[in-house]
Order: structure tokens, then C-alpha cells, then sequence
């Protein structure tokens, strides 16, 4: 299979960045907007091409999809480390490929409707190519460091996109916060990056993957602390992928990022950006399962299994419709990291990284879904809060379907998507971990409430005081809803099982009856209770919030954990540790220098005089100076 | 004397025949067009430029006195490529205020037989042929530095320059004839064999290398500088601080790696010191500086100071990273000089504060200032910085720590006054900013082509690799 062209779906986008970026004065704000999206457009066609190609063409030789890697050394550190640029096609980086095309295509036209009249039409247009650019260089990276460059192209992205309204603090703020918690989290994967090179002399994936490579055969030849020094720079190497997916501690950016524009919220934090850490963690998938017999793979399964409850729990209580989507993401993002928590490798035991890729897949296509629908909503009645809203089913049909659509998609009611993914996700935690399963049939039922919860609040219930009478947005909004609503529906029914599994071979998935039925009745319970609190207005949520007492507050206040980061940082860090260096360096380190300037420029004006413009004094000292150094160094000196 | 040995002397029998077909030019030309002769000096001299990049055979003439190598046509080419430069950027000036003094031809003259003069000392095979040409190139500057007679500054600046010149030349000849009475030769390949540190020989080493560092400019042979500088045209200033230096430093690392190289325990001390005191005084006298020809000056000794780090090491690295600093320098000294040039004759206006907003009015002017103090800087990528790290490095490896120490100290405080330039430039403002001015095509080509080698010389490697190459003949 020839790949040499898959190199122009992602320079594509970055062309359209540069004309965009450099010239964003010059282009009219509708002319930018068709060269964004066709750009996309070309990118998108490239890919799903692939795609076909892949998959259902060449991609398999002898029933076992193959890597392809195109690549050429960029850096060489040694005789057998270096850096290398390139692309690689496996059944997952096409997989990611779709996903990126598809959403960024969709958030591309749906932006053009949201965002127009506003001042920074064309720089957020070059912004959100930038963003994709760096998403398909990191999905087909073909090394550690590819990939980590692109991660980092990818987290300024998201920071530009996040303070793309940047005459309002809040958003500077939430960009700045963004981008140091998940710099934070970078500095884990880049320590990560140079123990695995240190200690493995490669940080090529095809190389580091290799089940029968000395890489994962020779694990053991390095311990420290009681672990493989693998296992540790797997875990550090986690550590970024969590910051980036919003993995408990280090969720506390994503709420805050939703002070971008709402289509940015649906593309980076919601579809493809916050995913980045499940496809690391997918992409080094058989080194988390070998390296001591999957030490660091039961972390992923317990910090992502903790994420999911935790975050669901926390997307019951806000009242910003963005903000419970943005809980929802996290706890999603939880699901997908204990899918591969609890996979095996072979055959049908692959079936929870099967099942995280999958969920993937369907959760981009839904939660994007999700978004652009609350950006519809938005763009109708200016307010991001549960209590402006209510009643909008009869002003805007086309939203309260696609919206209903993807709610019953997260909520896992058949036959939509995120039954699908779901299901096999539950059926993977049941086969190896069944405290990790009864934690996922509850975050499912937590899910199917809180989603409901927000959808009858919208869409039901009394019409509000509006500003003025909310209507339908137009096509170019609705029309990527209708879309997406379609690839809801019908996402479920693509065989993944036989596309993308760890050994790349491809097994017959089959439903689990019994678990679908649990399942199922556990998100049709939560859409009913969400149903009697909330179909219409009654008192009987305040009631049980009351009941709940502290821990409700708790819960609405996010467990007040940006408030322990706060005390942290302010008052520990910077008032123990910052201030005294400050101290030191404004004094000593500055008084240092300055009394060296200082002294510099007196000597310089003491010694004036000796350039006095007469020559006599000149050919004195040049007398004197060749005597002395005669002399100095005839009787002084050599002897 | 046969074909073959012309060809040795190609560079100088070449430039001699410049000289003469100026002085006819100079006879024949309708005294209407005098402007021309500016034209015809540029273009013979940019023939003569490219013709000196074929290569040459190492040999030697007249029994051993003028002697050639590939290295050897290297320095002169590298010579040839400055005066070039210096041409290009001179022409607007001669055209403007020579040539109507019918002084045109006059200046080439001069100036082509100072040049022949560093020829001849560079090729030199003995102390006679060397003092010969030390001579021819420093005499007729001398003329030049008094160039614009009715300037009284100017006849202050020839005066202070010959008077300097007699002084050093006679305190190196004194030198010589110390050096020939201990070795009983005047050859460079006798005196090798004989030479030994005794007393006498040390006593004429060193007086024979004030003479050289007195062209240098190194501490305390370095006053003239200076009131020199400040007081000639600025072309000349250019070809003093660049040319000349060069070319001085270029026949004393030769000296020295080979001629002197028994006496190395003892020139390595001798180099330490002078190295300290110059690029310390340099750049304390630079700082305080307003006038851009007496600032330039000062900067120009503390680089002198800083070649001295290669020089002291003796090595194959401490050749090639003096040939390539000196390469680099020319090129950034040039721009330097090359824009003070520009601005000095459109409005007259030579110090620094005259420079104070001149970003707003004359960007590309600035940014040609602020790449050339860079890389005198010695701020990365520029070629600079490679020039000055070179030099680190070749001295570090022969375990001059301290020195190395020393003068990283030294471009911390040159730093200072270089952005004070910058600064000037680029973040104040002026009400009586120097106004927007076009150079014309000869400038713009020579602040071109400076650029272009700022930006591309530290970069080139191949370049490095070449002269690396080269120095291996020397040591």
C-alpha cells in the first residue's frame, strides 16, 4: 500500500494555518471561512480514502492488518538513537484519522454560522486548522518524540483556542491553567520519553511494541524502587496522557476550558485533543500489557475507573450545560482508560482495547454531537445556565432531536452508538475485574441521569423570559448536527471488533445478552428518575439535594479541589519556595551584577586619562611597554 | 625567472598592474568624467578578486625571500574580498568628495599599494622581504589617513599615524637585527634551526612583536588607535580596524606557529597578558564612548584581544579558528563601519545619539547596525557567535581556562555597550531622528553582501571544514 501521500492530510491544514495566520487582515471573513473548510474538506476526503483503503483493501496481508511506517531520520543522538519523522499507518492512527476529519470538518462548517461577526472570525478559523494539523501529526507520529512534539503543537493549540476571547479574564485564565496543568503533566511524558530512550536505546513504536522485541522480552534488566524501570517511564509516559485526557488529579483545566468558543470546546475537549491520552496509552498498548505482566496497566484501569465515577458524580450538581458536558468528557475519557486497563492481548481477550477504541470512535461522534447542540442552544438564548433555559423543544426542533439522539447514544440505549462501545466496554471489566464493572454499570447509570437531567431542563418544561423569541440556527449550524446525529445512530453497527484489536487479527464479537440487559436497565433507570426530577419543574430535586446535605455541596463544588491545587501552589509554593528565591535573586544575584556594572563603568571613567591625544604620552607607554615586557620576561618569568 | 614563477606571484604582479593602469586611466581619462575611474577601480579590482580564487602551487622565489602556499593565497583572498567590500561602500564617498579634488586615482593608488605591501609581507620568506612589505603597507595609510586635508582632524590622524608607524617600525627593525645577530640569518627556514631562548633573542622577539602588535592594535601599542580612527575618513578607519589588522595577524600567527615556535614558553606568557590587558581595556575605553569611529575603535582593539586566544594555544584548532574569526570579522566590521559610512555621509552626524530612533526612519540601515554588533557580540546564530566559540574552544583544549573565563567576562561587558547602540536604534525616540535617506547601488551592494555574510558564514560548515583543512600546512 502506497502511504507517501497520507504526508498531505496534515500539511494541508497547516497550508491553510500559514495563509490564514499571515494574512488574517488581508482575507475577507467569509472567503477564510470556505478555505478553512475546504482545506478540511481535502483533508477529510484524503483520510477517509485511507480508511477504505486500509481497512477493506490492502491493509491486511494473511489476515493480520499490518504496519506501514514511512519515515526519515530527522536527529541522530547516537549510533542507535535518533529522532525520525515520518507517518504510520496502523488500524488505529486510520481509525483516528476518520475521527479528526470528521469532527473538525463538522466543528469547521458548524463555526462558520456560530462564530460569524465576530472580530477574530479569520484567526480563529487559522487557529482551529493549526489545532487539526497538529492532531493528524500526532496520530501519525511514528516515535515517542514525533509524537511528543505534536503533543505539545497541540496543547498551544488548545491554549490559543481557549483564550481565543482574550479580553475576557476568565478565558485568559482558563487558557493559562490549561496549558501549565497539562505542561505539568508533559514534564512526566517527557522524563518518561528519555528514561524509555536511555534505557531502551529506541523510541520507535514499531520497535518498543514488538511483542518478541528485546524491548519488552528484557523488561527486567533494570529495576528501581521495586519496579522495572520500564514500568516507571510507562507510568511518567501516563502521566502526560492523563494530563491531556483530564484523568483524575489532573482534570481540574477541562471545566475551566470551556470558556473557549463552543465549537472548541466540542473539537479539542470533547472529540479529539482530550482523547490524545487514550490513543498514547492505546498506541503502547502491548508494552503497558507485557512490562510486568501489566503493572502499569492496572494503574490506567484504576486511575480511569476512579475518573469515570468521579466526574459523573460531579456532572449531576453544576448548572452550566457546558460544564456538565465537560464533567461528562472527563468521566467518558474514565471509561475509555479502564477499557484498556482491563484488556488483554490475544484474540477475544483484546476485546477492552478493542472496545476503548471503539468507544472512542462513538463518544467523538456523540459528545461532539452534544457540544455543537449546547452551542445551538446558546447561540439562541446567551446563557450558559440550566436556569435561563426551558421549553425550547417547539423553538427548535432540529436541535432537541439530534440532541435527544446523542443523549440516548451516551446513555447506551440501543441501537445507538454508545450502546455499542459501551457494552463491550462492560463486558471487557466483567471478564478481568468485576469491582472495576460494578463501578462502570453505575457510572452508566450516573450518565444516562445527569444527561437527561440537562436535556429535560433544555428542552422541556416552562418557556423562560427570553431576550428575544429563541429560533432554529441556521443550516450551516444544523446542518453538521444532522450529520453527526446520523453517524450516532449508525456508528455502532461498524464491526469493530474485526477492524482494530491489540494483535491486529480481528475476532467475531458477540453480544452478551445478559450484561446488555443490565446495562440497558440501569441507563433506562437513570433516564427515568431523571424524568420524575426534572420533566417538569418541581421541587423535588432541591429536596433530595437537601437530603444529600454536604455532600452535594461537596459535589457542586468539585470535591474543591481547585481550591486545594490554589492553596498548594499560592501558599505553599510560592510563599515558601518562590518568594525566597525571588528574594535571593532581586538581591543577591541582581546586587552581584549591578555592583559589577557599577564598578565596570567607574573603572571605565577612572582610566580616561590615560588616552590623553598627546603622542608624546603614546610613545611612552609604547616604549615602556615593549621594555617591560623584555624585561619582565627575560629575568622575571622564564627563569 | 620563468612563466611558472609569474604565476606564484600572480596576486601581486596582478595588483601591481591594477596600480599602473590607474595611473595611465588617471592621465587619459577627459577630466569631465572623472567619476569613471571610480567605476574602473571597482571592476578591475572585482576582477582581480575572482581571479584570486584560482588556486596556486606552494613554492618559493627569489632563493627562498617570497615563498607561496595555498594557505598563504587564502589570507590573500580573504584581504581581497574586504577591499572589495570596502570599494563598494567607499565608492558614494569618493564620487562625492574626492573625485572633485581629482584625488580619485590617488586613493586607488594608495590604497592598492598598501594591499601589494601586505602581499608582499605575508608571502615573505625572510625578515628583509617581511620589513619591505610591513612597510609598504603602512606608509602609503599614512597619506590616506591625512586625506581630507582641509580637515585639521584629519592631518591630526595622518600626523599621530606616521609618527606611531616610524616608532613601531623602528622598534621592530631594532627587533630584527637582534634576531640576526643571534641566528646569523635572515631566512625564516635558517632562523628555525637556530634560534634558543637566550637573552638577546627574547629582548629582539619582543621588540620585534611590538612593531606587529602595534598594527594589531594590541595593549600598550594600541593609543593611536583611537585618535586615528576618529580623525581619518571612514573608509580608511575601515581598512586600518579590518584589512590591516587582518593581515597583520595573519603574518604573525605565521611568525609564531613556525619562526618563533622554540620560544613558545616563552610568547605564551607574553600573549596572556597582552591578551587580558586588551580586551579588558578595549572594552572599558569602548564603553564610555560617543563617537561611533572612536567606539568602533575600541571595539576593534578587544576583538584584537580576542584573536589572541587562538593565537596563544599554537595549535592546528587555534589557526583555523583565528583564520575563521578573522573572516567573520571582517565581514561584521564592515557592515559596521559600512553603515556608519552611510549615514556619516548623508548627513555628517557621527555619534551615537544621532542614532536615536533610527528604526522608524531607516529599518533596513538599523537591522544591517544590529546584525553586525550581534555578531561583534557574538550573539547566536549569527556568524559571530561561531567565530568567538572557536576560539573558546581551541583555547579551552590546551587548558587556558581562566583566559577563556576572562574574556567570556569581557563579551558580557561588550555586550553592554553594543546594545547601548541597539537601544539607541531600535527603543528611543527622537525628534530630530536621522530622516529617511536611499543608499546607492554600491553601498546597498556592500552592506548586501556583508549581511549575506553574517548570516550564512557561521551557518556554512563546509567553509570551516576547508580552512580546518588548510591550517594542517601550518602546523
Amino acid at each position: 500500500m502506497n502511504i507517501s501521500y497520507i504526508v498531505l492530510i496534515p500539511l494541508i491544514p497547516l497550508a491553510v494555518f500559514l495563509l490564514l495566520g499571515l494574512n488574517s487582515k488581508k482575507i475577507k471573513p467569509t472567503i477564510s471561512g470556505y478555505i478553512g473548510v475546504l482545506g478540511l474538506s481535502i483533508s477529510a476526503v484524503l483520510s477517509y480514502y485511507t480508511a477504505y483503503k486500509y481497512f477493506f483493501v490492502s491493509g491486511k496481508v494473511d489476515g493480520v492488518y499490518q504496519t506501514i511506517v514511512n519515515k526519515s531520520v530527522w536527529m541522530n543522538f547516537t549510533e542507535t538513537l535518533h529522532i525520525d519523522m515520518g507517518i504510520l499507518i496502523d488500524p488505529i492512527s486510520v481509525m483516528m484519522l476518520v475521527v479528526v476529519s470528521t469532527v473538525s470538518l463538522m466543528v469547521n462548517i458548524y463555526s462558520r454560522g456560530y462564530m460569524k461577526g465576530d472580530d477574530g472570525y479569520t484567526r480563529f478559523f487559522s487557529y482551529l486548522s493549526l489545532f487539526t494539523f497538529s492532531m493528524y501529526g500526532l496520530v501519525l507520529a511514528t516515535n515517542l518524540f514525533q509524537i511528543y512534539i505534536f503533543w505539545e503543537l497541540v496543547g498551544v493549540s488548545s491554549f490559543l483556542l481557549i483564550g481565543y476571547y482574550y479580553t475576557k479574564p476568565s478565558a485568559v485564565s482558563a487558557a493559562k491553567k490549561a496549558f501549565i496543568v497539562t505542561r505539568f503533566a508533559d514534564l512526566g511524558f517527557l522524563i518518561g520519553i528519555l528514561i524509555m530512550g536511555y534505557f531502551t536505546g529506541t523510541y520507535d513504536f514499531e520497535t518498543l511494541n514488538n511483542p518478541e522485541g528485546s524491548v519488552i522480552l528484557n523488561w527486567a534488566s533494570t529495576s528501581f524502587m521495586g519496579l522495572s524501570v520500564i514500568t516507571w517511564a510507562l507510568i511518567l509516559i501516563f502521566i502526560g496522557g492523563a494530563g491531556k485526557s483530564a484523568m483524575f488529579p489532573l482534570h481540574i483545566w477541562l471545566p475551566d476550558a470551556m470558556e473557549g468558543p463552543t465549537p472548541v470546546s466540542a473539537l479539542i475537549h470533547a472529540a479529539t485533543m482530550v482523547v490524545a491520552g487514550v490513543y498514547l496509552v492505546a498506541r503502547l498498548f502491548p508494552m503497558f500489557y507485557f512490562v510486568e505482566h501489566g503493572f502499569a496497566l492496572n494503574v490506567v484501569a484504576y486511575v480511569g475507573a476512579f475518573s469515570a465515577l468521579f466526574a459523573a458524580i460531579i456532572a449531576i450538581t453544576q448548572t452550566d450545560i457546558k460544564r456538565v458536558l465537560a464533567f461528562s468528557t472527563m468521566s467518558q475519557l474514565g471509561y475509555m482508560m479502564l477499557a484498556l486497563g482491563v484488556s488483554g492481548y490475544d484474540g477475544h481477550e483484546g476485546v477492552g482495547y478493542m472496545a476503548s477504541m471503539f468507544h472512542l470512535f462513538t463518544h467523538a461522534m456523540f459528545k461532539a454531537l452534544l457540544f455543537l447542540g449546547a452551542g445551538s442552544v446558546i447561540h439562541a438564548v446567551h446563557s450558559n445556565y440550566l436556569k435561563d433555559m426551558g421549553g425550547l423543544r417547539k423553538h427548535m426542533p432540529i436541535t432537541n432531536i439530534t440532541f435527544l439522539i446523542a443523549a440516548l447514544a451516551i446513555a447506551g440505549v440501543p441501537p445507538f452508538a454508545g450502546f455499542w462501545s459501551k457494552d463491550e466496554i462492560l463486558v471487557a471489566a466483567f471478564e478481568h475485574n468485576k469491582l472495576i464493572y460494578y463501578v462502570g454499570v453505575f457510572v452508566a447509570g450516573l450518565t444516562a441521569f445527569y444527561m437527561f437531567r440537562i436535556y429535560f431542563g433544555i428542552f422541556w418544561g416552562k418557556d423562560k423570559t427570553y431576550e428575544h423569541p429563541p429560533h432554529e440556527s441556521p443550516l450551516s449550524m444544523t446542518l453538521p448536527l444532522m450529520v453527526l446525529a446520523l453517524l450516532s445512530i449508525v456508528g455502532g453497527f461498524i464491526p469493530f471488533s474485526e477492524l482494530i484489536t491489540p494483535d491486529k487479527l480481528g475476532f467475531e464479537a458477540h453480544l452478551n445478552y445478559p450484561l446488555a440487559a443490565i446495562a440497558i436497565s440501569v441507563g433506562v433507570i437513570g433516564i427515568a428518575l431523571a424524568w420524575v426530577f426534572y420533566k417538569k419543574e418541581n421541587s423535588l430535586s432541591d429536596k433530595y439535594a437537601t437530603a444529600f446535605g454536604p455532600f452535594y455541596k461537596w459535589a457542586s463544588d468539585k470535591f474543591y479541589f481547585d481550591e486545594i491545587y490554589l492553596f498548594v501552589t499560592k501558599k505553599i509554593l510560592f510563599n515558601g519556595i518562590s518568594r525566597p528565591f525571588a528574594w535571593f535573586d532581586r538581591n543577591v544575584v541582581d546586587g552581584t551584577m549591578n555592583l559589577i556594572g557599577n564598578s565596570t563603568v567607574k573603572t571605565a571613567n577612572k582610566i580616561k586619562g590615560l588616552q590623553s591625544g598627546k603622542f608624546q604620552d603614546y610613545a611612552f607607554s609604547f616604549a615602556m611597554g615593549a621594555v617591560v615586557i623584555a624585561i619582565v620576561f627575560i629575568y622575571l618569568w622564564t627563569n | 625567472m620563468n612563466f611558472s614563477s609569474f604565476l606564484l606571484m600572480r596576486q601581486e604582479i596582478l595588483l601591481l598592474t591594477i596600480i599602473l593602469l590607474l595611473v595611465a586611466a588617471e592621465i587619459a581619462i577627459n577630466k569631465t568624467k572623472k567619476q569613471s575611474i571610480v567605476h574602473l577601480a571597482i571592476f578591475l579590482f572585482g576582477i582581480h578578486t575572482i581571479v584570486g580564487f584560482f588556486p596556486v602551487q606552494s613554492n618559493s622565489l627569489f632563493g627562498g625571500m617570497f615563498r607561496t602556499s595555498e594557505l598563504i593565497h587564502f589570507f590573500k583572498n580573504v584581504l581581497n574580498v574586504g577591499v572589495f567590500i570596502l570599494l563598494l561602500q567607499s565608492a558614494d564617498w569618493l564620487e562625492d568628495k574626492i573625485v572633485n579634488q581629482n584625488k580619485g586615482a590617488e586613493f586607488f593608488i594608495l590604497l592598492f599599494s598598501s594591499l601589494l605591501g601586505m602581499y608582499f609581507m605575508i608571502s615573505s620568506g625572510d625578515f628583509l622581504m617581511f620589513y619591505l612589505g610591513l612597510e609598504l603597507s603602512t606608509l602609503p595609510v599614512a597619506a590616506l589617513a591625512a586625506f581630507e586635508v582641509t580637515k585639521r582632524i584629519s592631518s591630526e590622524a595622518g600626523i599621530k599615524f606616521i609618527l606611531s608607524a616610524a616608532l613601531a617600525s623602528g622598534v621592530s627593525l631594532f627587533g630584527i637585527s637582534m634576531l640576526y645577530a643571534t641566528s646569523g640569518s635572515i631566512y625564516f627556514d635558517d632562523i628555525i634551526t637556530m634560534i634558543s631562548s637566550t637573552n638577546l633573542t627574547i629582548l629582539g622577539f619582543v621588540l620585534f612583536f611590538a612593531g606587529l602588535a602595534f598594527k594589531i592594535s594590541l595593549v600598550p601599542f594600541h593609543f593611536w588607535t583611537a585618535d586615528v580612527y576618529e580623525g581619518s575618513p571612514i573608509s580608511v578607519a575601515s581598512y586600518l580596524s579590518v584589512i590591516s589588522k587582518g593581515a597583520a595577524v595573519f603574518i604573525l600567527m605565521i611568525l609564531m606557529f613556525t619562526v618563533f615556535k622554540t620560544l613558545m614558553h616563552v610568547w605564551e606568557n607574553i600573549i596572556y597578558v597582552v591578551a587580558l590587558a586588551t580586551m579588558f581595556t578595549g572594552n572599558l575605553f569602548a564603553l564610555r564612548q560617543q563617537n561611533m569611529k572612536r567606539f568602533l575603535a575600541f571595539s576593534s582593539i578587544a576583538q584584537a584581544g580576542f584573536i589572541l586566544l587562538g593565537l596563544i594555544t599554537g595549535t592546528h584548532l587555534g589557526t583555523a579558528s583565528i583564520i575563521y574569526f578573522v573572516l567573520i570579522y571582517i565581514f561584521s566590521n564592515l557592515a559596521a563601519f559600512g553603515v556608519v559610512q552611510a549615514i556619516s555621509l548623508k548627513t555628517g552626524k557621527e555619534n551615537m545619539n544621532d542614532y536615536e530612533g533610527l528604526y522608524r526612519t531607516n529599518p533596513n540601515l538599523s537591522l544591517v547596525m544590529m546584525l553586525a554588533l550581534f555578531s561583534l557580540a557574538g550573539i547566536p546564530p549569527v556568524a559571530g557567535f561561531f567565530g568567538k566559540f572557536f576560539l573558546y574552544t581551541a583555547a579551552a583544549s590546551e587548558g587556558y581556562y581562566l583566559l577563556v573565563f576572562l574574556a567570556v567576562v569581557n563579551v558580557t561587558i561588550s555586550l553592554y555597550y553594543y546594545l547601548l547602540v541597539v537601544r539607541a536604534m531600535f527603543l528611543r525616540t527622537s525628534d530630530h531622528a536621522i530622516p529617511y535617506f536611499k543608499n546607492r547601488l554600491y553601498m546597498r551592494l556592500g552592506l548586501l553582501v556583508t549581511v549575506i555574510g553574517i548570516l550564512v558564514l557561521g551557518l556554512y560548515s563546509p567553509l570551516y571544514d576547508y580552512i580546518f583543512e588548510l591550517s594542517k600546512n601550518l602546523n
